[in-house]
């Protein structure tokens, strides 16, 4: 008879587990991004305490992960780093989903070394030269004597793509790249890797004191050899342009946003939401192009 | 209806219960194999078979051109795995020795369930500690500039699979009859002695099927050495290398893979040779342990 006491107990936990589930909230289902998945949650964290009653799910996985997500139809939002191929978008089309793009933040795509290394400033063409693995020794560029050791995302992250399109003139990646589940962990290999050279989001130089992190150096990019380099931390010159390697970052919804969608977007983009996009250490939408690009597709 | 009558039927439903749920293993099992079978075989269509078994070079997003050589990856999963054997099987063997013939009846009631609890770490965290202490302590031991290769995933594999090996091989320590240990002690034979040369040659195929059972689970594990290993893709040259194994590929592609195109086919070709070669393995241990337990009776 010992036995019914213990059963009797799991049947309580088992409900106990279920009943509070049962009154389901509508949640907005946000996935894509690594580099944007810290910024988008404290996002709706931030606006979740202000609107106790919209609930935000927020996770990562990739660009690709989220883009693969909308059309299929499994989130509300998807967060992108790069923009959709013309593929991604057929494929929606086909099933039925047309979708919109939203300009939330800007990044400064930043390559970062070692403080060991005393490189202080490429161009884009050594950083493309690296990454291809034509570079093998950071001698080939000054004084350092260490092998290069590259560090990368994985080839469903934006970030990878990106940088594959604009910095590796669309070639392919030298094959001795580790590829790394995320923006934090390239930082945690660089920090502990001399040789190391890695690309992230410029939100994630930063430590909890919004100081760039110790142990880390950014590098100044320079468009052309003995051209000015620009960093990506300066926030006038990503915005100018004259930093190199700046890109929109996105959320996509399916068709015109509506409802809990829409006012969580609209509040992203307005003044609250941009000052925690600047506060997270990325770059204001500005009331450029990308202002007038979002308020077209509210309508 | 009598009494009996109702017995037997009762008798015969709960027996059909239980065969069904037999069948239902074997028909999981078999569907697993056929759908992994079908969806793999569209990827040689358009992939020669050399090339995915004999090139080196995995690129299947490349903008250049689409590459599908495996060769890297299996030799990258095979010496993570045999790295993680070379330490797992020793160590193993001796907590198995220990724990049935040395150790004190109290140290081991204390010591089998922290062997259990360690086959309960979820690999996820198995993974973040190569990340934070494995990688870097192995980085300053080789001074090589970082952890993230073979090596590490090895010494995390070797931790995952010892909690299998240890308890398997002490079964079959305890199953070697007492009379081969009392009659070697009788001949003046050493406990050392006992147990080198009577008891674990007693127990060498219960033993053995203990390794390959663990060296099945470091095959297919993901999580940890995804986490660890520093996935690049190029041919390993060393244990110091970093590398890809064939799980860690299919878990980082499949995720935005577009369905139904080769890439998506050539990805469940992967899972069909590493369910092929988990198969194999398990197979080999069951045959040795089936022989061993036939010779006991």
């Amino acid at each position: 008879m010992k036995k019914i006491p213990m059963i009797a107990l799991a049947i309580v936990t088992l409900l106990g587990g279920l009943l509070p589930a049962a009154p389901a909230r509508k949640m907005i289902q946000v996935k894509g991004s690594d580099t944007m998945v810290n910024l988008v949650q404290i996002l709706a964290e931030e606006y979740m305490g202000k609107n106790p009653g919209t609930a935000i799910a927020v996770l990562g996985g990739g660009s690709g992960t989220g883009i693969t997500g909308l059309i299929n139809q499994t989130c509300d939002i998807a967060d992108h780093s790069r923009e959709w191929k013309p593929k991604e978008i057929d494929q929606a089309w086909e099933k039925g989903v047309t979708p919109r793009f939203f300009v939330v933040a800007v990044d400064g795509l930043s390559i970062v070394v070692n403080e060991k290394n005393p490189v202080d400033q490429l161009t884009m063409a050594q950083v493309g030269a690296l990454y291809r693995g034509e570079i093998k020794n950071w001698k080939t560029l000054g004084e350092f004597q260490e092998p290069v050791s590259l560090y990368g995302r994985q080839s469903n992250s934006g970030t990878y793509v990106f940088m594959q399109e604009f910095v590796l003139g669309n070639k392919n990646y030298s094959t001795d790249m580790k590829e790394m589940n995320g923006n934090a962990q390239i930082i945690e290999g660089i920090l502990q890797d001399e040789g190391a050279v890695g690309y992230v989001g410029v939100g994630y130089l930063y430590d909890e004191n919004h100081r760039i992190r110790k142990g880390l150096k950014v590098l100044k990019i320079s468009k052309e050899p003995n051209g000015a380099g620009y960093l990506p931390t300066d926030g006038a010159s990503v915005e100018s342009g004259a930093y190199p390697i700046s890109r929109p970052l996105y959320m996509a919804t399916n068709g015109k946003p509506k409802g809990d969608v829409a006012q969580f977007l609209g509040w992203i983009v307005g003044p609250e939401g941009q000052s925690i996009v600047e506060r997270e250490g990325f770059f204001t939408i500005g009331e450029g192009k990308y202002k007038a690009a979002n308020d077209k597709n509210f309508k | 209806m009598s009494t009996k009558k109702r017995r037997d039927i009762q008798e015969s439903a709960i027996r059909a219960f239980f065969f069904a749920c037999g069948i239902l293993a074997v028909l999981v099992l078999v569907g697993i194999f056929l759908t992994l079978l079908g969806t793999a075989v569209p990827a040689f269509r358009e992939i020669k078979i050399a090339e995915f078994f004999g090139h080196t070079r995995w690129d299947p997003t490349s903008p250049e051109k689409a590459e599908y050589g495996l060769l890297s990856m299996i030799v990258s999963t095979l010496m993570v795995t045999a790295g993680a054997m070379l330490l797992a099987v020793p160590v193993g063997i001796g907590v198995a020795a220990y724990l049935s013939d040395v150790a004190h009846w109290r140290v081991r009631e204390v010591l089998k369930p922290v062997v259990e609890i360690l086959a309960g770490i979820p690999s996820v965290v198995v993974g973040f500690l190569g990340i934070v202490l494995f990688g870097p302590a192995l980085a300053k031991l080789f001074h090589t500039a970082n952890g993230l290769n073979a090596l590490n995933g090895s010494v995390l594999l070797a931790i995952m699979s010892l909690p299998t090996i240890i308890s398997i091989s002490e079964d079959a320590l305890n199953a070697v009859p007492k009379a081969y240990n009392e009659a070697s002690l009788a001949l003046g034979a050493s406990r050392w002695q006992t147990l080198v040369r009577v008891k674990l040659p007693a127990a060498l195929s219960g033993i053995i099927a203990a390794c390959m059972l663990g060296m099945g689970r470091a095959i297919g594990e993901t999580m940890t050495v995804l986490m660890a290993t520093g996935n690049a893709r190029s041919f390993p040259h060393g244990l110091l290398d970093p590398v890809r194994t064939m799980t860690a590929n299919i878990a980082i592609e499949l995720g935005e893979v577009p369905y139904f195109t080769t890439h998506y086919y050539a990805l469940f070709a992967i899972g069909l040779v590493l369910f092929v070669m988990t198969f194999a393995v398990n197979l080999a241990a069951d045959v040795v342990l089936r022989r061993y337990q036939e010779r006991e009776q």
